[in-house]
């Protein structure tokens, strides 16, 4: 039985009559990565300021690396690291002095501090501006630095709280790196963040949270299975052919404004080579076909309350396989 | 790690940050200190005639000496506004948050802020106290233990006034409402004994100058420097220093462990 990083249950927090946590479980097995999905303002960041003792739960059990929180917030704090969605770096000094800053709270004797400030500058690319004021770094360099002020203590579980919000492709591809890194040392991770693909490529589980309330829960393929998704979309120009083909194929879902069929499918090579056989026979052929597999977008706007599924006009459920 | 050598280390740590703020940026400090100065060399220079005339002196130097205390007093209420706006700017960076999810001493943040103002404190009155001898003050017959009580003195209600401006500065969203919120910090000596004796005011006016921590701290600070009366003054000026410190001490902690928001 592997322990938990994170246990919470029935966490509870309202600020005057608006309830933005509604008694919501969570738990982390450690040495995974659990994201926290959801729109802004979902609770997302009340959510990772509970669970690092930032603030206060109106309500709820919860225990960090084994601490109960209400008790010994003290021992949670000593094995957690939190990097919030605004840099928490100091901008009035420099990149290394944060860092010797952040060796001397720890209590690292000085040439230790030295030393693993001097590496974590290194590893993350920032040896070079390590003289320059914070506060004159980029958005990326920021993001940077406030992680590796995080893991000066060597943390044991990090709080990541949008931690690519704002940044660019390829900051954000590095800061994947930088996460996945981490966790392959065994290292759990409170991941927020309000972009799918960001959960799909980290997350072992993820929890979808909307209106203070966990939506759904499970791995990106378990959410992905909950709603329906993948499709075949063939495209005609000639609304003659469209015609003809809507007719021929009958069940699948019209789109006439596109002159575009819609047919189910899970996107495996097997079921496409049926789809084209199925077509040749039918003697259809489509100026464009297209293959669309679920994906979290399709997952979260079906949860969240959002309008449409996207990709997926008025299709019926039981057309799904 | 005892909890005591953890707040000394945690604090001193903290202490480190802020010396190290003021030194690469102490245009604050300095604007600070410019209203002390100029407002010593204002009286002493234009008024100073009519002021030395008024407390019944001979000369401008009488003056100088009657003013020194009170602009010595009043370059601490000036200093301490900028720990006000220091500690409401530190307070909006995100670095705090960080502390507050650190295993650290938690009181360490605020202590670090209130050492490091009264050292500046202290700093800024030796070079206004400098300027002060440069024109012509002199500390005529003061012992040393003298000396030594007026030194603590100053200490003592640098260390109040801090406090009080710390929680200042925590209740201030921003440092504009911090600067002021401190603002009674400046306004208060104008209205104490520091430029004019109370009894030479208008008598519906004397209680708001007397009952007020600067004029007995003045009082006081006058009598170790210069050898005027003290009276009750001194046990009057660190009963003022103490409460407001005790005063500025809880409401600061109970503003910094409160939920941020």
């Amino acid at each position: 039985m592997t322990s938990l990083a994170i246990a919470a249950n029935g966490l509870r927090k309202s600020y005057g009559d608006k309830v933005v946590l509604d008694g919501i479980d969570l738990s982390v097995p450690e040495g995974t990565v659990f994201s926290l999905l959801g729109p802004n303002g979902a609770g997302k960041t009340t959510a990772v300021k509970i669970l690092s003792t930032l603030i206060t739960a109106d309500a709820g059990e919860i225990r960090v690396g084994g601490h109960d929180l209400a008790t010994d917030p003290q021992a949670v704090r000593a094995a957690i690291g939190v990097t919030g969605q605004f840099s928490a770096v100091d901008g009035l000094i420099t990149g290394e002095e944060n860092m010797l800053l952040m060796a001397d709270l720890h209590h690292l004797p000085r040439a230790e501090g030295r030393r693993v400030a001097a590496e974590l500058l290194e590893r993350f690319d920032l040896t070079e501006a390590a003289k320059k004021p914070a506060s004159t770094y980029s958005g990326g360099m920021k993001r940077r630095l406030d992680i590796a002020m995080t893991l000066v203590g060597d943390p044991r579980i990090i709080f990541l709280d949008e931690p690519t919000t704002g940044l660019d492709p390829r900051s954000r591809h590095n800061m994947w790196g930088i996460i996945r890194q981490l966790v392959s040392g065994g290292v759990s991770v409170f991941l927020t963040t309000q972009y799918l693909e960001e959960a799909d490529e980290l997350a072992d589980r993820i929890a979808v949270l909307s209106d203070g309330k966990i939506a759904a829960e499970g791995s990106a393929d378990e959410l992905k299975r909950l709603i329906p998704g993948g499709h075949v979309r063939l495209r005609f120009t000639d609304p003659a052919a469209y015609q003809s083909a809507a007719s021929t194929l009958r069940e699948v879902a019209r789109d006439d404004e596109a002159l575009a069929l819609q047919i189910p499918s899970d996107g495996s090579q097997r079921e496409l080579r049926s789809i084209l056989d199925w077509l040749s026979v039918a003697n259809i052929e489509a100026d464009e076909l297209t293959v669309h597999t679920p994906d979290l977008d399709d997952v979260f706007f079906a949860l969240t309350g959002g309008a449409d599924i996207p990709h997926q006009p008025n299709q019926p459920k039981e057309n799904v396989r | 790690m005892s909890s005591l050598s953890l707040a000394v280390r945690d604090s001193s740590t903290m202490l480190r940050r802020n010396l190290l703020h003021a030194r690469r940026y102490p245009s604050l400090t300095l604007n600070l200190l410019l209203t002390p100065i100029m407002l010593l060399l204002l009286f002493v220079y234009i008024f100073g005639d009519a002021m030395s005339a008024g407390i019944g002196g001979a000369d401008r130097s009488a003056y100088i000496a009657y003013i020194v205390p009170g602009i010595l007093l009043m370059t601490i209420g000036s200093t301490v506004v900028g720990t006000a706006v220091s500690v409401s700017g530190d307070m909006t960076e995100g670095i705090i948050a960080r502390f507050r999810t650190m295993a650290i001493h938690r009181g360490s943040v605020i202590i670090g802020h209130v050492v490091g103002s009264v050292l500046q404190a202290i700093i800024s009155v030796v070079l206004v106290g400098a300027v002060a001898v440069a024109i012509g003050f002199r500390s005529t017959d003061a012992t040393v233990l003298e000396w030594l009580a007026a030194f603590g003195l100053l200490v003592l209600f640098a260390l109040a006034l801090t406090w009080i401006a710390v929680g200042m500065g925590l209740i201030s969203p921003n440092a504009e409402a911090a600067s002021n919120n401190a603002m009674p910090m400046i306004l208060l000596p104008l209205l104490s004994s520091a430029f004019v004796p109370v009894d030479a005011m208008p008598g519906w006016f004397q209680p708001i100058a007397e009952y007020q921590p600067f004029t007995p701290a003045i009082e006081t600070l006058r009598g170790l420097l210069l050898g005027t009366e003290i009276g009750n003054n001194g046990w009057i000026s660190v009963a003022w220093s103490l409460g407001l410190a005790v005063l500025g001490y809880r409401w600061s902690a109970a503003k910094f462990n409160s939920d941020p928001k």
